[in-house]
């Protein structure tokens, strides 16, 4: 497995996508250092940007690389390579490039950043590292729907649904349901709610670390008050990792039964 | 060597494989001929374990291939159509599949043979379809495995490479590998097979030698054999 995925970053690093992937995080991040002026601001910006973008990006890159590389994939198939390895060594050669795209492009106007005021690193880790995770988890569910269909459009489609989903319609119906039913008690269902969401589990960790309460929103709220910031924090990101195996579940399950 | 026990497929309403048993025996070469679409890639495949049967068996070397892989060090599959990442090297690729399948490799002599070494540094989007093929063709005989599997091997090949793959195949037979390919060029086929399988629909309509074919059809040659066995089926029209 380590090979396909050593094959499959060495693949990437010659794709001009993965090269202006970096340089738009790069622009991105020093954009928001030089203009936001207050670092917590610059830190909401990034935020944003790693919750919505880094899954979405993640999903793009998921799908195409995997139809990309179909043939490829035939040819690893024949080969005496376990299937498994072969799906999940593509999903984490996808993963780590782009993780390293992500953790460089931000990391550098950051390290620029620290390098002339002194500001606290440690969010800006935890920021980096959700994005690592919320990327690979998308990455991941992409590919489960890629290896599930040999159609494209169909592949590329269910992807982005799935994506906005989780990235936008999550959120809406959650806080349809809240409203429609405020004369319950709502924390726990809340709370259930959002372990099934990476996205929301990933906002929920960083504004937990933050401590930024208005923009907690209801579940951050509740995560803090039923559990305290550490405690919150712990969860949310154990949770966070245990939906970093669905996709290796779904993949395996799925490439399992497939005809190729 | 190798045992199709009664392999059953289907692809939603088609039946692509119906009921095939063939015994594939070690050291000679086999074809598998029919029409288009008459399941010959598939009844490879599920050989490669890359299509999974609804029922039967398939076994190499008298065990079940099914849900394995460790059994494909001894075999290698040349498919039909050049499924190679398009920007490596010719050299990348040929260096980039025995780190893969962890086996070692020998090309040196097979590259100078169909003429790869004057690309070897050009990226495999820059070749022609014959070029590819005879890349698909070193790759295919630089291990030294008991079983090749060629689908289509001729496909886009000049006549001196054509010529060159018909010396390989008597030399690897001498050296006892097993062979078994499919080709839709008749006279590729009556020279370089031992035995004929021909699928028809997913169905073994014929197991034999080309003498056999010949006798049994009453022909003079294996293109006339093929043609009136499917006459004599009359349900594919379209044999290319």
């Amino acid at each position: 497995m380590l090979k396909i995925i050593g094959y499959v970053i060495k693949d990437l690093l010659r794709n001009r996508w993965t090269l202006f992937y970096l340089l738009f995080y790069l622009l991105v991040g020093f954009a928001i250092l030089i203009f936001s002026g207050d670092f917590s601001k610059s830190t909401v910006s990034f935020l944003q940007i790693i919750l919505i973008l880094t899954p979405l990006i993640g999903t793009l890159f998921g799908v195409m690389y995997y139809y990309n590389s179909r043939d490829f994939i035939e040819l690893l198939l024949a080969q005496p390579i376990r299937r498994r390895d072969v799906f999940i060594g593509q999903w984490l050669g996808v993963s780590v490039s782009l993780g390293t795209s992500l953790v460089l492009g931000l990391g550098i106007p950051f390290l620029w950043y620290f390098a002339q005021y002194e500001v606290a690193g440690d969010q800006f880790v935890l920021l980096l590292l959700l994005g690592f995770a919320l990327g690979t988890i998308f990455t991941g569910l992409a590919m489960a729907v890629s290896v599930s269909t040999d159609n494209k459009i169909r592949g590329f489609g269910y992807a982005l649904v799935l994506w906005l989903l989780m990235a936008v319609v999550y959120d809406g119906f959650l806080l349809l349901a809240l409203i429609a039913f405020r004369d319950y008690p709502l924390e726990k269902f809340a709370l259930i709610a959002t372990v099934f969401n990476p996205i929301d589990l990933a906002r929920i960790t960083i504004l937990l670390k933050l401590d930024i309460s208005a923009l907690m929103g209801y579940t951050g709220a509740v995560f803090r008050e039923f559990l305290g910031s550490t405690t919150g924090m712990i969860l949310a990101s154990s949770v966070l990792i245990l939906w970093m195996l669905l996709p290796f579940a779904l993949i395996t399950l799925i490439a399992k039964k497939r005809d190729f | 060597m190798v045992r199709f026990i009664e392999v059953c497929k289907r692809f939603g309403k088609l039946q692509v494989l119906d009921n095939v048993s063939i015994d594939v025996e070690k050291g000679i070469r086999t074809a598998i001929l029919g029409p288009n679409g008459s399941g010959k890639t598939t009844l490879i495949k599920t050989l490669l374990g890359m299509v999974i049967p609804d029922s039967g068996d398939v076994l190499f070397k008298g065990e079940s291939v099914i849900g394995k892989h460790k059994y494909r060090r001894e075999i290698v599959y040349m498919p039909q159509i050049a499924l190679f990442p398009q920007n490596l090297t010719v050299k990348e690729l040929l260096d980039l599949i025995p780190k893969l399948r962890r086996q070692s490799a020998r090309y040196d002599g097979l590259i100078e043979r169909f003429g790869v070494n004057e690309f070897m540094h050009k990226k495999m989007n820059a070749l022609s379809g014959g070029m590819r093929q005879k890349v698909n063709l070193v790759l295919a005989f630089m291990f030294d495995v008991p079983l090749i599997i060629l689908d289509e091997p001729t496909n886009g090949l000049d006549p001196v490479a054509v010529l060159e793959l018909k010396k390989l195949l008597r030399e690897e037979e001498e050296k006892g590998r097993t062979i078994i390919f499919t080709s839709h060029i008749m006279d590729f086929v009556q020279q370089m097979a031992d035995r004929i399988v021909f699928l028809l629909e997913g169905v073994v309509k014929f197991k034999g030698t080309v003498e056999e074919i010949l006798q049994e059809t009453d022909s003079s040659s294996l293109e006339e054999a093929v043609a009136s066995l499917i006459l004599k089926n009359q349900k594919v029209k379209d044999y290319a």
